[in-house]
């Protein structure tokens, strides 16, 4: 049994214009000291289930189903007060843009602070000495003194540490880091990547890495989940994701990272389109009108039936139509293209 | 922060300056004779003539907007009768109608009138915001939209109305209360609670309508932020992610209209203390129109703007006080 296991996660919304189904049938496991990657474009659903998993959505305003068991307890099936007493302690959350996550009137002091007494017992004082030495532990310089800053007067990077050493506190066994660079500059991303690389070291906890950079997988990531319209597509070591990817939209993705060893000349390679509308999902496999190789499956399945997720390799699973040589071959193509023909 | 003061403190009374300014020129242009009005029944022409020079209105306007506003500073003196009336510093001029220096009138009506804002502050303040809360946790639901038809309807209500309604059904219906009679705190508090609570009830019904919308519109818009799902993610019980991160969130727009709220009604509710016969500065005023009375008029409306600049400059300066974001500089 891993420590994180999620099988089946269904998550819809009702809305004026009709039900969203953010998350179909997703399923994946986490181990303690290893981290798994979540990918995929906007709205693929990534975020909504690390949501689900940290019983952050509504229940009353989401329809949910499926299990998350986290070291042998199923969170869904459990009082939303005693998830409440999870969150924060043994599973933590890092979000997207720390300016807006930490609240602009309160000091840091206090947001961290009041974050190690929800769930310890401890006096302000000793709560505040446990805040410094975090902030020490995340790289903030003179944590003593920047402790009793606001939020506006941190940088973005110095923000995000605050949110990594808020997450931290309660020494999560469980961490989700929900795009927790994309919103800040490059060179600031690779020392934040660097931190999470280090507390997935020191800590042993399990860590959900939720982004839309496959560069930025490689470096960080034991496995790989690819989620396409609510659903994964692609899931694999990232190994193996890495040396033969074979869903078409996991090629694109990678077609598309820019790379500084690749002719300069040549443009990026975007998917065409759009990432489908979450009510109306196109029939079959959702994402054969971006595909540029669903002509090449017999009798047009690709529009009619949702292709399974099914075993390509050894821990390798794939949702799509196309044979596997025909994939293989595709996936071959692609890396020789990327590695500008070295290959 | 001291320049900043100190700026928005000359600035305030460039302002004062201005609108007294505006305020007499106003009046002066009324097609009313002051000196008319001041002669009685019993008035010829000489007499006229004499209240004119009494008056100061012989002078050209520039020149009776000076002495009113040296008098505001060193005050001044009335020549009528047989003794100089001195009007002493801050000086506003002097009733002649009613005999009686304006400061002194105005310092009469202000306890009745700041007795009857701020007890209708208190009302409005805490059921205001308390259903806009509320209304806000049970988005959507009938309770919302209930509360906010409700308010709507307090909102759309005519103070006149209300208070009509509430003295036939209180006083004169049930007899749970005498017929308002206005009475210092100090002197009868009894008395004096059964005489402000319907005028609070009026006007707090009223304001806390806006107060409930309000605070609605901004608890919905906070609690989408972001930093609400971190104070969630932290564990915390949904109390405190209401009521401390939420609720903080949202309360800079309630502050500032509040603050202007309050020193609007510094001013005089006039159609509510007319309903009540509350001898406030509404009353004042009201009276001084219907039966001109030209210095308590320009009096009067020079206190009550000056509330509303000084409330100004505070609610700008609280602002400081509840976002740390905003620098005064």
């Amino acid at each position: 049994m891993s420590f994180l296991e999620v099988s089946n996660l269904q998550v819809s919304f009702p809305t004026e214009d009709g039900i969203v189904h953010a998350v179909d049938g997703v399923s994946f496991n986490v181990e303690r000291g290893k981290v798994l990657a979540v990918v995929g474009e906007s709205g693929s659903g990534k975020s909504v289930t690390s949501q689900a998993v940290m019983g952050l959505l509504n229940r009353k305003a989401t329809k949910i189903s499926g299990s998350v068991v986290l070291d042998g307890q199923d969170l869904l099936a459990m009082d939303e007060k005693d998830v409440r007493k999870l969150r924060g302690g043994k599973m933590a959350m890092i979000f997207q843009d720390p300016l807006s996550s930490l609240h602009p009137y309160y000091r840091i002091s206090k947001q961290l602070v009041e974050a190690v007494r929800v769930h310890q017992n401890v006096s302000k004082s000793d709560a505040r000495k446990q805040a410094i030495a975090m902030l020490d532990q995340v790289g903030i310089p003179a944590p003593e003194r920047r402790i009793d800053d606001y939020p506006h007067q941190l940088s973005g990077g110095m923000r995000q540490r605050v949110m990594i050493a808020m997450a931290l506190l309660n020494s999560p066994s469980l961490l989700i880091a929900d795009e927790p660079t994309t919103a800040l500059d490059v060179t600031v991303q690779a020392q934040i990547i660097e931190l999470i690389q280090q507390i997935q070291q020191v800590s042993d906890a399990a860590i959900i890495f939720i982004t839309h950079d496959l560069g930025v997988v490689a470096e960080i990531a034991h496995d790989v989940l690819v989620m396409y319209a609510g659903r994964v597509v692609e899931y694999a070591h990232v190994e193996t994701l890495y040396g033969q990817p074979q869903m078409p939209y996991t090629l694109g993705l990678m077609a598309s990272i820019p790379r500084l060893d690749r002719d300069p000349h040549v443009r990026l390679d975007p998917i065409p389109g759009n990432p489908p509308s979450l009510i109306n999902l196109p029939s079959g496999c959702s994402f054969h009108p971006r595909c540029t190789f669903s002509d090449q499956v017999a009798g047009g399945r690709c529009s009619v039936e949702l292709p399974e997720l099914l075993q390509a390799g050894e821990g390798h699973l794939v949702r799509c139509h196309l044979p596997i040589e025909i994939r293989k071959s595709l996936s071959a193509e692609t890396l020789a293209a990327l590695q500008g023909g070295v290959l | 922060m001291t320049g900043y003061v100190t700026r928005r403190v000359l600035i305030m009374l460039l302002m004062l300056l201005v609108l007294t300014f505006a305020v007499f020129i106003l009046f002066n242009l009324l097609p009313a004779d002051v000196a008319r009005l001041t002669c009685g029944k019993t008035c010829t022409p000489q007499t006229l003539e004499a209240n004119r020079i009494k008056l100061g209105l012989d002078q050209p306007v520039i020149m009776q907007f000076w002495y009113f506003f040296k008098g505001l500073f060193v005050g001044r003196e009335y020549y009528g009768g047989s003794a100089p009336i001195v009007c002493p510093a801050p000086c506003l001029g002097y009733s002649f109608t009613r005999e009686e220096l304006v400061t002194t009138l105005i310092a009469q009506r202000l306890p009745a009138t700041i007795w009857l804002a701020l007890g209708a502050f208190v009302f409005w303040m805490i059921g205001g915001i308390s259903l806009g809360i509320y209304s806000a946790l049970r988005r959507g639901k009938w309770q919302d939209k209930s509360v906010m038809g409700v308010s709507l309807i307090g909102y759309s209500l005519p103070s006149f109305f209300l208070g009509l309604v509430l003295i036939y059904v209180v006083i004169i219906q049930l007899k749970l209360l005498p017929f308002p009679k206005y009475v210092s705190p100090f002197e009868n508090p009894a008395a004096f609670f059964q005489a402000m609570l319907l005028p609070w009830i009026v006007l707090a019904i009223l304001y806390a309508a806006f107060y409930m919308r309000l605070t609605r519109s901004q608890m919905l818009d906070a609690m989408g932020e972001d930093f609400i799902r971190t104070a969630r993610a932290k564990g915390l019980p949904e109390r405190t992610v209401i009521g401390r991160h939420a609720l903080r969130a949202g309360l800079t727009p309630i502050v500032t209209a509040a603050g202007l709220d309050l020193a609007g009604l510094l001013g005089g509710a006039i159609i509510t203390e007319a309903l009540f016969s509350l001898p406030g500065i509404g009353s004042l005023a009201l009276s001084s129109v219907t039966n001109p009375d030209q210095p308590v008029i320009v009096g009067t409306v020079l206190v009550t703007s000056a509330f509303i600049i000084i409330a100004n400059l505070i609610v700008d300066l609280l602002y400081a006080a509840i976002d740390p974001r905003v620098r005064l500089a």
